[in-house]
């Protein structure tokens, strides 16, 4: 029984126990809202990166990742291509473009946007057992 | 070589909305021709800090890519500014990009160590005032 305002989480965990999650779960985590790609929301999320630097954004490689900036231009939607990111969480409560949106659009990519701050954003999804790949320390 | 193709873009240096236009291209067409994801996406990464270079430093250029069923060949050239010490410029955190150009998300000094991550060959040749050629290879295997 889920209760009313409780976060109802569809966390999977892998055999190799890593933890899954869905775009709809990050919604919900970050208390975000869609801006396009709610018929997404069933797609897998595997790991994330937050940064406001697109080239730290290029070194990272990860399949099926949630990219999380503070960043509003439309290069974070090329990047997020570029990289096959499923998800961009747009923080601190920053809205694309028509433009933006348009180019997410045609690339399947869904948007977000919450009101948390980069810092907090990335320690809720942490919390809730989404990595960054980084191997060395997790 | 009848199965070698050869694409060639203009990339235009004072519109920073459109940097990428070719590297997104270059990415769906790979993908439409069946190369394995994981080559498409390191041709596409390396391509796009290219790109994005020529675009920030050198007010544009031009690229080809020679796509054989062995290897992917970029070849970007621009006439710049040119890179004044290129052992430098590799080095990660290094950048002479200016302020706004970091605020767009850019100039962070990962950029050429980038496209050596992601290549299996990087070759930058420079001449200051004259311009950079840089080619890249990433192999289909």
């Amino acid at each position: 029984m889920v209760e009313e305002g409780e976060i109802n989480l569809y966390i999977r965990v892998h055999r190799r126990g890593v933890i899954r999650m869905t775009i709809g779960d990050i919604k919900e985590i970050l208390k975000a809202k869609f801006i396009i790609g709610e018929e997404w929301k069933d797609r897998e999320v595997h790991g994330a990166c937050g940064s406001d630097m697109m080239s730290d954004v290029l070194a990272y490689i990860k399949d099926q990742s949630v990219l999380l900036t503070g960043l509003c231009n439309p290069q974070v939607i090329r990047t997020a291509e570029m990289m096959d990111i499923v998800c961009i969480v747009f923080v601190r409560g920053k809205m694309p473009d028509e433009t933006m949106i348009e180019m997410a659009k045609e690339r399947e990519i869904a948007l977000l946007s919450t009101g948390c701050r980069m810092f907090s954003a990335c320690g809720m999804l942490y919390a809730q057992g989404l990595r960054g790949g980084d191997t060395q320390y997790e | 070589m009848s199965d070698t193709i050869t694409m060639s873009y203009v990339v235009p240096g004072n519109d920073f909305t459109r940097a990428g236009e070719a590297s997104s291209n270059i990415k769906s067409m790979l993908k439409k021709m069946g190369v394995k994801p994981e080559i498409v996406r390191k041709v596409a990464i390396a391509m796009y800090e290219g790109e994005i270079n020529m675009v920030i430093h050198a007010s544009g250029g031009t690229i080809d890519v020679i796509i054989s069923p062995e290897e992917v060949l970029m070849i970007l050239e621009d006439h710049g500014p040119g890179i004044e010490d290129i052992n430098l410029a590799m080095k990660a955190g290094y950048s002479t990009a200016p302020d706004e150009i970091r605020s767009l998300g850019f100039g962070a000094g990962m950029g050429l160590p980038n496209m050596k991550k992601y290549t299996d060959e990087l070759k930058i040749e420079s001449k200051v005032g004259v311009g950079t050629k840089v080619t890249m290879k990433v192999k289909m295997s």
